[in-house]
């Protein structure tokens, strides 16, 4: 091989490498760090992991947020109109949270309840995130879009 | 009527641009002066007819037309009259309007600047320009018409988004519009350049001014931002790797690269068919960017109702630019007319600036449409952490802060890297000394607070030894790319210090208080005093005070408010704080908790988070100054 192809070609391996070694680096920094969306029902049915993290999607049920008196402990339930999961944060919730409305909750699973690291609401109150409302039973969507009438919301079951 | 007037302007305002679009551009196929020349009275007449139709818009905001379902949805006569007039951009109709103004004033621009440039080329530029206005005005026309008519008028308008009630709101969009369409200049120019089929350096240094012009916009832009979402959504972070934060900073990243690859085409040739790469990515992402903002196809923490048909309509145009560019590219893709280099030499440093900064953007690329495809492919609903992004960010960034210093201190062509090492070895060993102090002494997160050290004295030293050697030299000048350059590149250190610097020490506390309590966080005691009610013009406001203690000594009392706007249910957070060099005090109200004025509060200390935004601000003035360099002046052929 004369010298200008070994050139180019030691060139093209080492690109080749880079490329091998970012794909690498991307893979395992995206496995570590993806979340998966899941419903109360998905939960309950045991589509969601038991032990890793992932986001609970659904609306606020209604009289279900409890507070421990005078502390950042605060307790609720998240529902997709046929089940819903209780949920346990210890922090400060977003303004956008109210019953009623539509929240993704990141944490896991500890026994029988959800406990979320972070809690996000939309900013917007009439908008549901597409993958939220994805996951809703019809009759839940029919009634949330008629607004006032959201609270004759059904919960469901646990 | 008005209302009406302006949306004939708009169509009007659509003809020009499809005129624009065609007959300049067959004016140069055909070698036809008299349609060639038609270009610039054209850009004059859309600027005219596009401006006369915002005019009307905002008219309508100032008189509280309700009829109008654009200003009944995003205004009330309640607001502030400051409001009244950046409500206009304040949702999606408007916003739009203002992204086809500011197109057109670039448009304009470009006309009245380029006449030192043959006619064939500014004919193609200013219709590639005019076609792309076309794009957009159809936009605006067919899917989301800001004076489309509320029968029967509303009496009162439902109010402008709390969130958006905020002097950092007024320049935000503005200046992120600019960067964005900026960008559209240097696209035209590789687009007319590829029609062409040749590149001329003398075209490339015609475009590089607007190129600086375009990414210091948008840096400003995104610094406005990342510093509003700091104090307006009351979180205390300064970024949050969301969807809509990534639009932005895919073409930041390649417009940084673009501006570095167009200096090497400029002054050596080489690198000439990736800077046109380059300048269409740049312009793509930027347009990619509206899309994933526009059509709602990801879950943002920000809120842009969603609406698939605009979705659909930007996706196409995307595909139709995009698609039809690279066509291009690929079909009549240029000589390459550069000087050979040798691997080691300052070409090499600025390739390797090019690829890691395009890596970045490719990274940020795939994790912001990795949920996207994997909902396409039926790998359930996910979404990507911010850790993905952090992570992966800062290892490819490494290498740029290492290399920083080199790229001015090394020759063109042909260099020894040794030489230059040797050069930059006792600086290099000094920042590696002072980051070694830090890291025993940081008291949490010594490796990062190590690295915060290093990058901001090794970069400043750095880049001080080549101002030094250019004092030292017998010719020294400094012409205004080399300032800027500087400007920006100091600019970086400053930006990496505070970054890194707020990410290591911030301390944070979430906190339940009662009146009375106090909270000690580092050197700060902060001392609850209660909450009370107040009125404001439009809401009313829970306001806190918070006594901020250094010992003994009292430092300031803080005001942080809830507010509950008239106009809807939604309460809005407005944090205080006191802003300073070394560090900022930061408070947030979260809510009541008991009967007894019971409060759940946000507590932060952010050590150096203000050099963040400063170093964005360095960079971007230093783009600006490259732009004022001797050799970009005007000059008519001879």
């Amino acid at each position: 091989m004369n010298p200008v192809r070994k050139r180019r070609l030691l060139f093209v391996a080492l690109v080749l490498a880079a490329a091998a070694l970012a794909a690498v680096f991307i893979s395992m920094a995206l496995n570590e760090n993806i979340n998966y969306l899941h419903t109360p029902t998905e939960v309950r049915t045991g589509k969601a992991p038991e032990s890793a993290r992932f986001r609970l999607g659904g609306v606020v049920c209604n009289n279900s947020v409890t507070r421990t008196e005078s502390t950042l402990d605060v307790r609720f339930r998240v529902t997709d109109g046929s089940r819903f999961i209780p949920v346990h944060f210890n922090g400060i919730l977003p303004d956008m949270f109210k019953e009623g409305t539509s929240v993704i909750a990141t944490g896991k699973m500890q026994g029988e309840e959800f406990v979320a690291t972070e809690v996000l609401a939309k900013h917007d109150e009439t908008y549901m995130p597409a993958e939220v409302a994805k996951g809703m039973s019809p009759e839940m969507l029919a009634k949330m879009s008629q607004g006032p009438a959201m609270h004759s919301l059904n919960c469901g079951a646990p | 009527m008005l209302p009406e007037l302006g949306q004939i302007l708009l169509l009007a305002a659509l003809l020009l641009s499809l005129l624009l679009g065609t007959l300049p551009l067959w004016g140069a196929q055909r070698s036809n002066n008299a349609l060639m020349s038609s270009a610039r009275p054209l850009s004059y007449a859309l600027l005219a007819a596009v401006v006369c139709s915002y005019a009307l818009l905002t008219y309508a905001f100032e008189v509280h037309d309700f009829s109008v379902a654009y200003v009944a949805k995003n205004s009330n006569s309640l607001l502030p009259p400051l409001y009244q007039a950046s409500a206009v951009w304040g949702a999606h109709e408007g916003s739009l309007l203002l992204w086809v103004m500011i197109l057109c004033a670039w448009i304009t621009a470009v006309a009245l600047k380029s006449r030192a440039l043959p006619q064939t080329v500014v004919a193609r530029v200013l219709s590639v320009m005019g076609w792309i206005a076309f794009g957009f005005l159809a936009f605006t026309v067919f899917t989301s018409n800001p004076f489309e008519r509320l029968l029967p008028a509303a009496i009162e308008g439902h109010d402008l988004n709390p969130l958006l009630q905020d002097p950092g709101l007024i320049f935000h969009p503005p200046l992120l519009y600019l960067g964005y369409v900026g960008f559209s200049v240097a696209f035209a120019f590789a687009i007319a350049a590829l029609i062409d089929g040749r590149i001329d350096a003398q075209w490339i240094k015609w475009a590089r001014p607007w190129t600086n012009a375009a990414w210091g916009f948008l840096t400003l832009g995104i610094a406005l931002g990342s510093f509003w979402a700091y104090y307006e959504l009351g979180w205390g972070g300064w970024w949050f790797w969301d969807p809509v934060e990534n639009a932005s900073f895919m073409p930041w990243l390649v417009g940084a690269a673009l501006i570095h690859s167009q200096a090497v085409t400029e002054k050596r040739g080489s690198f000439s068919s990736w800077t046109l790469l380059l300048a269409i990515a740049a312009f793509s992402l930027s347009l990619l960017g509206t899309f994933l903002v526009r059509s709602g196809v990801l879950t943002s923490v920000h809120a842009f109702a969603s609406d698939p048909e605009r979705g659909m309509f930007i996706l196409a145009f995307l595909c139709l630019v995009v698609g039809s560019s690279l066509t291009l590219f690929a079909w009549r893709t240029p000589k390459e007319f550069g000087k050979p280099f040798h691997w080691q030499s300052r070409e090499s440093l600025l390739l390797i600036n090019n690829l890691l900064l395009t890596a970045a953007c490719a990274m940020v690329l795939l994790g912001t449409l990795y949920p996207l495809l994997a909902e396409a492919l039926d790998m359930g609903k996910i979404s990507v952490g911010p850790p993905y992004f952090g992570k992966l960010f800062l290892v490819l960034m490494a290498p740029v802060v290492l290399l920083i210093p080199f790229g001015p201190l090394s020759r063109w062509q042909s260099d020894s890297l040794g030489n230059v090492a040797r050069v930059l070895m006792p600086w290099l060993v000094l920042a590696a000394l002072v980051a070694l102090v830090a890291l025993f002494k940081a008291p949490q997160h010594p490796i990062k607070t190590a690295l915060a050290f290093f990058s901001v004295f090794w970069i400043t030293l750095g880049t001080l030894r080549f101002v030094w050697q250019r004092l030292r030299q017998a010719q020294s000048r400094f012409t205004a790319e080399m300032s800027g350059m500087i400007l920006a590149h100091t600019g970086v250190a400053v930006f990496c210090f505070g970054a890194l610097m707020a990410e290591a020490l911030s301390t944070e506390k979430d906190v339940a208080a009662k009146p009375g309590q106090s909270f000690e966080i580092g050197a700060y005691r902060f001392l609850f005093q209660g909450v009370q009610e107040l009125p404001g013009p439009n809401f009313v406001a829970q306001r806190g005070a918070i006594q901020v203690f250094d010992g003994e000594r009292m430092l300031t009392t803080l005001y942080p408010e809830k507010r509950q706007y008239a106009s809807g249910g939604s309460i809005m957070t407005e944090a205080d704080m006191q802003g300073g060099i070394s560090r900022d005090l930061y408070v947030a109200l979260g809510e009541p908790l008991d009967a007894n004025g019971g409060w759940a509060l946000r507590l932060h200390v952010k050590p150096f988070i203000r050099w963040i935004w400063f170093g964005a601000l360095m960079m971007a003035l230093g783009a600006f100054l490259v732009m004022f360099d001797k050799r970009f002046k005007n000059r008519r052929p001879q």
